[in-house]
């Protein structure tokens, strides 16, 4: 019995490590190339490890390039301003959701709920209309405007609200405190662990986003990193090491985040899936 | 409950306005109004010269579709698409989930590294891919290493949709894995315990208790899974150089919608038709699928 149980053991590490080396191997593989000289790229050695390490291909993109760095701003930029609209608006309609009366309540989350399964596709080519009508493509205000706020988060942070102490409210509301001042000041500093989750999915969709930049920018000095990146690959088509690094100084910021924030990756997804 | 004033009725209802005055605006003038304004498109041919002008058009947009032979291997290799990475990417999740769950050391290492695919944006992941996939590259490399054939995954008419499954089943199994690591704590561990009085070994607790209780999950990764099957474009998209090449092996519904609307003049209505078409199709498939797994736990 207890032999057997070892073996069962042994069986379930091998696949768990024999899984996670899958899983490194494409990281690895880029982060190695992103090292190497062209001449390596060229010659088709398979070698992790670079025969010549050099800086090169870094100093490369950020110097002879010089719209990537500008591709880094536009993204942090955008997907920044996206992340903080969407905590402030999304925990704003959900509190009123969750729990303020008001003409047109339950149509209204029947609407966003709807709204949840429209498939982008739908509203794709009208907004670009819409967008072209406002003046609005090519511009970071048509990149940030229709995203600032989410149907998905806006019903996660209503399914939180309801579950809130009621207490706490009251208190503050013989304390004087107004509506905006119980919001602002009680509900949403205690909402910080919904927050944490939404705001690094947020960030993620609008750092990673390939399609909307895709259609309403054209202009090169506005593209955002993923479309930048997808240029870049039309104009340095075998200069992999090039790519390879590009691709390592997209990816480093998401890691970053998720090694600071991991716990609330978890505790998002379950929010959001799961149940 | 007990009633309230109506001067703090009116003053509680402005402050829900005012709280749900960004999503209202945002609702209206990028969802609400862009669903009508697309159904407007479905049934009109669209100019974009010069000032855009719209020309009713009744339902020639859906019935160019039936001759449409692009649409057709549009449909064609979407649904190949989903009919392969969807029940693979839920098994290797499950699979992936059930391991870590066993109680073993290092679990959130693990965890970490098998997330990483799903941070990683989907034209990074797509590039790295097709470095490896190149036809000098390490994928062929370590194929022939170990004597199986290689391929040329990108440029062949044969391979390349395959090669855009393997990297997405490799991309999203670890995202749905999470949501079921999430449910599997919630199984009863005195299921496991009663089964084992039983004599049941490792496989049937895992197949007789853990599958049958993750059943909801299962249904809800499963719709999940099509609904971002069916969309898929990104990979396509920059696989081919937004081509749908080779020869149209790698051209999805969405990808072909993104081509007739902002690649090629005057067929934005047409564009629009199909999109709608895909969401309808969508919408089916996501309804026969709560159907059947609801039918499959009622036995």
């Amino acid at each position: 019995m207890k032999k057997k149980m070892g073996i069962g053991k042994l069986l379930l590490y091998a696949v768990l490590i024999t899984y996670a080396v899958i899983t490194m191997i494409p990281f690895l593989w880029a982060l190695s190339s992103s090292f190497k000289t062209l001449e390596e790229i060229v010659s088709g050695t398979m070698s992790f490890i670079p025969k010549k390490f050099t800086l090169d291909n870094y100093k490369q993109i950020f110097v002879e390039q010089e719209l990537f760095p500008r591709w880094l701003l536009n993204s942090v930029v955008v997907a920044g301003t996206v992340t903080v609209l969407n905590l402030l608006f999304n925990s704003m309609a959900g509190y009123a959701l969750a729990r303020l009366q008001f003409p047109g309540r339950k149509p209204l989350f029947l609407i966003i709920l709807a709204v949840l399964m429209i498939p982008a596709q739908v509203t794709m080519i009208p907004n670009y209309l819409i967008l072209k009508q406002l003046g609005w493509l090519n511009s970071y205000q048509g990149m940030i405007v229709p995203t600032m706020v989410n149907a998905t988060f806006i019903f996660m942070m209503r399914q939180f609200f309801i579950n809130f102490p009621k207490e706490l409210e009251e208190a503050a509301e013989l304390d004087g405190l107004g509506r905006l001042g119980i919001f602002f000041r009680i509900v949403l500093p205690l909402a910080r662990p919904a927050l944490a989750a939404q705001a690094i999915f947020v960030f993620m969709g609008s750092w990673n986003d390939f399609m909307r930049p895709l259609i309403i920018l054209s202009d090169p000095q506005l593209f955002t990193l993923p479309l930048g990146l997808n240029s870049f690959k039309g104009q340095y088509i075998s200069y992999w090491n090039y790519i390879m690094a590009a691709s390592m100084v997209f990816t480093m910021p998401v890691l970053v985040i998720y090694a600071f924030f991991n716990r609330y990756f978890i505790k998002g997804i379950s929010f959001t899936g799961g149940k | 409950m007990k009633r309230m004033s109506t001067k703090r009725m009116w003053r509680e209802a402005g402050a829900s306005y005012l709280f749900l005055s960004p999503t209202l605006f945002v609702l209206l003038l990028f969802i609400i109004g862009p669903i009508l304004f697309a159904i407007f498109l479905a049934f009109h041919k669209v100019q974009l010269l010069g000032t855009t002008s719209f020309e009713f058009v009744g339902l020639d947009n859906f019935k160019r579709m039936a001759d449409d032979t692009r649409a057709k291997i549009a449909l064609w290799n979407t649904l190949k698409y989903v009919v392969i990475v969807v029940p693979c990417q839920t098994i290797l999740a499950l699979v992936l989930a059930a391991t870590l769950n066993a109680g073993l050391k290092g679990q959130k290492f693990f965890r970490i590294v098998y997330f990483l695919p799903t941070l990683t944006s989907s034209a990074v992941l797509t590039l790295i891919f097709m470095w490896m996939y190149n036809q000098n590259g390490l994928i062929n490399h370590v194929l022939k290493a170990v004597g199986l054939p290689t391929y040329n995954w990108i440029g062949d008419p044969d391979v390349a949709l395959n090669a855009i499954m393997i990297m997405n089943i490799w991309a999203t199994a670890p995202y749905f894995m999470v949501i079921y690591l999430a449910a599997l704590q919630d199984i009863p561990d005195s299921l496991y315990e009663a089964a084992e009085l039983d004599g049941a070994n490792a496989w049937q607790k895992f197949w007789h208790i853990t599958v049958p209780y993750l059943r909801p999950v299962t249904s809800f990764v499963v719709v999940m899974g099509l609904i971002g099957t069916f969309q898929l474009f990104d990979q396509s998209y920059i696989f081919s150089g937004g081509s749908g090449g080779p020869n149209n092996s790698t051209l999805t519904v969405v990808l072909l919608i993104y081509q007739y609307a902002f690649k090629t003049l005057g067929t934005m209505g047409y564009a629009a038709a199909l999109a709608f078409a895909l969401a309808i199709l969508i919408f089916i498939v996501t309804l026969l699928q709560r159907k059947l797994s609801k039918e499959e736990s009622l036995y």
